[in-house]
């Protein structure tokens, strides 16, 4: 930001600083560290100055909110203009348990939804399949209908609410029965709006809930796309995800590097089918992660910005402002989160998403403190949402767009990481792309390396996890934790085979050989999904046919 | 006669995709000097006990953060007894509520280590179960 002569003059001060100042503090007190690194391992600098921002041009690099490349913000007021959606991702049991989390979680001021499901229903298999022994509503409600999500749902105005549902290989079959349980109620698919994650190729990478092989899921992410630009059109059918890449172990610049590279690979796919990148592209939406350390946390929302700005009009050649724009949910670190003293929770997740906040996060979902525990109760996770009410209305930082641009520290961390990115995609690009690096292992074993890495840096203290490696206690625990209803899985299971019996099995079974039929061509598999839902068919019957069809994946085993 | 190294099997049973542990245990075990067999996911107890019968290991950790541990766990026991490995050690680790650990441990299971468990501590209690200390 500053010419050369200015620069110059900082560089000669700060060697005079060093000398006559530094110098002497570092004699007289040594350093707490012999090196400070984020929580990704990254060298932080002692003190920031314009000699680390040295080339950084306001217009070029940063700009205005609302106008490229974004790296301000999304939007020309930001919080100011909206509060970002308070999101709070829930579920567990049976749907009727889940509907009412729903309403108290609304009660009590969420301005989203988000549905989490069991394993179960993760994978396409129904809750009395002989795999989900066990499994049933423990990670999230279970749904292995059209009947579970109308009841899941019931009561709840999702014409004025918009919903994000944790969901990926299923992804379609699940949107599906969301859309038909509205279109029961009477809401046209025009109407809605939300969010399916619908993100396979990080599932092979890091959360590993696919369906299908990659290029069937592919197929079937890029059919979601092309109806949703047709029929639902305010809805984000893809949230292509970085969060889980950063819980199974990466570091700030894998997870940023990892998101976009997979963001592109879609839009390749979507291109590569023919679809007009404006058509689909303001409706891509990604979600990241909200670790530790604050000030990597918000360069990296902010690099994010900027690299798919740019990626998306210099390389894709996209015409349509929208189609620029990084929208993003953030979920804070589960993994930070620790069991013992489960109160200090509150603390990291109040830290993380304050970086959210000040990064430019649109929708946020805050962990609730006994996250290492169980699911969350009803008393820590209306902890967790006031989290986001005291920072939104009490702290200020919502008043004011991108406080921290200028920052010489944050500049040079949106540098770098944004350096750090480039650096992945050629490496992933030599490898022949996404899919071909994950078939070798390249993601898997980068993210295996840095969870190696981090966890010998506590087992050695050499990093400091309070409660767990520090300032210990033996107190027991003293949280109350979620208890579950005992009757949802017999309920589940009983409801299930009435279904079986009462539905229409000859209507259903044409339904299933039409989506078997579709399959096996080319046609867009969302109208033959809509219509198995239509006639009640399961989530397992549904994902059976195209387990059928495209087989079934088996990971390489990585360590 | 070469010393034998220990042999460990760390298995992921059931749906649950979370990983992250498993590997890190995995890798912590190789380096501390044990021939360590990491089965990937979605195991069903039958597959993890003949994993542990084919690969002649002297104990068995399984990584649990589904909530499902009180029905896999005692599965995957009858399983191994089953191959006639009834004298293998069983330690789990993952989510596993302290409410539940008075109840594994009467089942057979030898330890439970949830987050925050440093790995030498783990590497410790194989030793001491496979009598190697």
């Amino acid at each position: 930001m500053k010419g050369k002569e200015d620069l110059d003059s900082v560089r000669r001060a700060k060697q005079q600083w060093e000398q006559t100042t530094l110098q002497p503090t570092l004699e007289q007190w040594p350093e707490r560290q012999d090196a400070f690194v984020t929580v990704s391992g990254e060298g932080v600098e002692r003190v920031y100055t314009p000699l680390d921002v040295g080339d950084l041009d306001y217009e070029r690099d940063l700009g205005f909110p609302g106008q490229y490349p974004f790296t301000r913000g999304v939007h020309a007021t930001m919080h100011r203009g909206r509060l970002w959606t308070m999101r709070m991702f829930a579920g567990f049991g049976s749907a009727e348990e889940t509907n009412r989390r729903y309403k108290y979680l609304l009660e009590h001021g969420e301005t989203g939804l988000s549905v989490a499901f069991d394993f179960p229903t993760l994978y396409g298999y129904d809750t009395d399949h002989p795999l989900a022994e066990g499994e049933f509503g423990k990670c999230g409600v279970a749904v292995s209908s059209l009947a579970d999500m109308e009841i899941l749902f019931d009561g709840i105005p999702v014409d004025e609410i918009t919903t994000s549902m944790t969901i990926n290989g299923p992804a379609a079959v699940i949107w599906a029965m969301y859309l038909v349980a509205a279109e029961k109620r009477g809401f046209s698919m025009s109407e809605l709006g939300g969010t399916i994650q619908n993100d396979v190729l990080k599932e092979y990478i890091a959360q590993k809930s696919w369906l299908l092989p990659p290029a069937p899921s592919m197929r079937l992410i890029v059919d979601t796309f092309e109806f949703g630009s047709q029929h639902v059109p305010r809805w984000n059918t893809i949230s292509i995800s970085g969060y889980h890449i950063r819980e199974a172990g990466a570091t700030a610049a894998q997870e940023l590097a990892f998101t976009l590279a997979d963001g592109m690979a879609y839009v390749q796919a979507a291109l590569e089918r023919g679809l007009d990148i404006d058509s689909f592209a303001p409706r891509l939406s990604f979600f990241f992660n909200a670790h530790n350390d604050f000030l990597e946390e918000i360069s990296k929302y902010r690099a994010a910005r900027r690299i798919w700005a740019r990626v998306m009009k210099e390389r894709f050649k996209a015409q349509n402002p929208r189609s620029w724009l990084m929208r993003f949910h953030t979920q804070t670190a589960g993994c930070s989160l620790t069991a013992q003293q489960p109160e200090n929770n509150i603390v990291r997740t109040t830290i993380q998403a304050l970086a959210a906040v000040l990064g430019g996060t649109q929708s946020l979902h805050t962990n609730s403190m006994d996250e290492a525990l169980a699911l969350p109760s009803e008393m820590a996770v209306r902890v967790a949402l006031r989290t986001q009410q005291i920072i939104a209305h009490e702290s200020g930082i919502a008043n004011t767009v991108d406080p921290l641009a200028g920052s010489y520290a944050v500049e040079a961390m949106t540098n770098r990481l944004e350096a750090q990115a480039y650096e992945y995609f050629d490496k992933i690009e030599a490898l022949g792309g996404v899919i071909p690096a994950i078939e070798q292992g390249f993601f898997q074993r980068e993210i295996a390396a840095s969870a190696y890495r981090y966890q010998r840096e506590i087992d050695r203290s050499q990093r400091i996890v309070v409660g767990v490696n520090a300032y210990e206690s033996e107190e027991p625990l003293s949280v109350p934790l979620l208890e579950m209803d005992p009757e949802g899985e017999r309920r589940q299971r009983s409801r299930l085979a009435r279904l079986r019996e009462e539905r229409d099995n000859a209507l259903l079974g044409q339904r299933l050989e039409a989506l078997r039929q579709a399959a096996r061509g080319n046609a867009n598999l969302m109208p033959p999904i809509l219509d198995a839902v239509r006639a009640y068919g399961t989530l397992g019957e549904i994902c059976d046919v195209l387990r059928e069809v495209f087989g079934e994946y088996r990971e390489p085993v990585i360590i | 006669m070469v010393d034998r190294k220990v042999r460990v099997l760390i298995a992921k049973p059931g749906l649950d995709g979370h990983d992250r542990g498993a590997k890190v245990v995995a890798r912590g075990l190789r380096d501390a000097g044990m021939e360590v067999i990491y089965t990937g996911l979605h195991q069903t107890p039958e597959m993890i006990a003949q994993a542990a019968l084919q690969e002649d290991v002297d104990i068995v950790g399984l990584s649990m953060l589904s909530g499902a541990h009180m029905s896999i766990v005692p599965r995957v026991l009858a399983e191994l007894k089953e191959c006639g490995l009834q004298d293998v050690s069983l330690f789990i680790g993952g989510i596993i509520p302290d409410d539940d650990i008075p109840r594994l441990h009467k089942m057979g299971v030898r330890g439970i280590y949830g987050p925050g468990t440093p790995l030498e501590q783990i590497v410790a209690h194989i030793r001491t179960e496979v009598g190697d200390d």
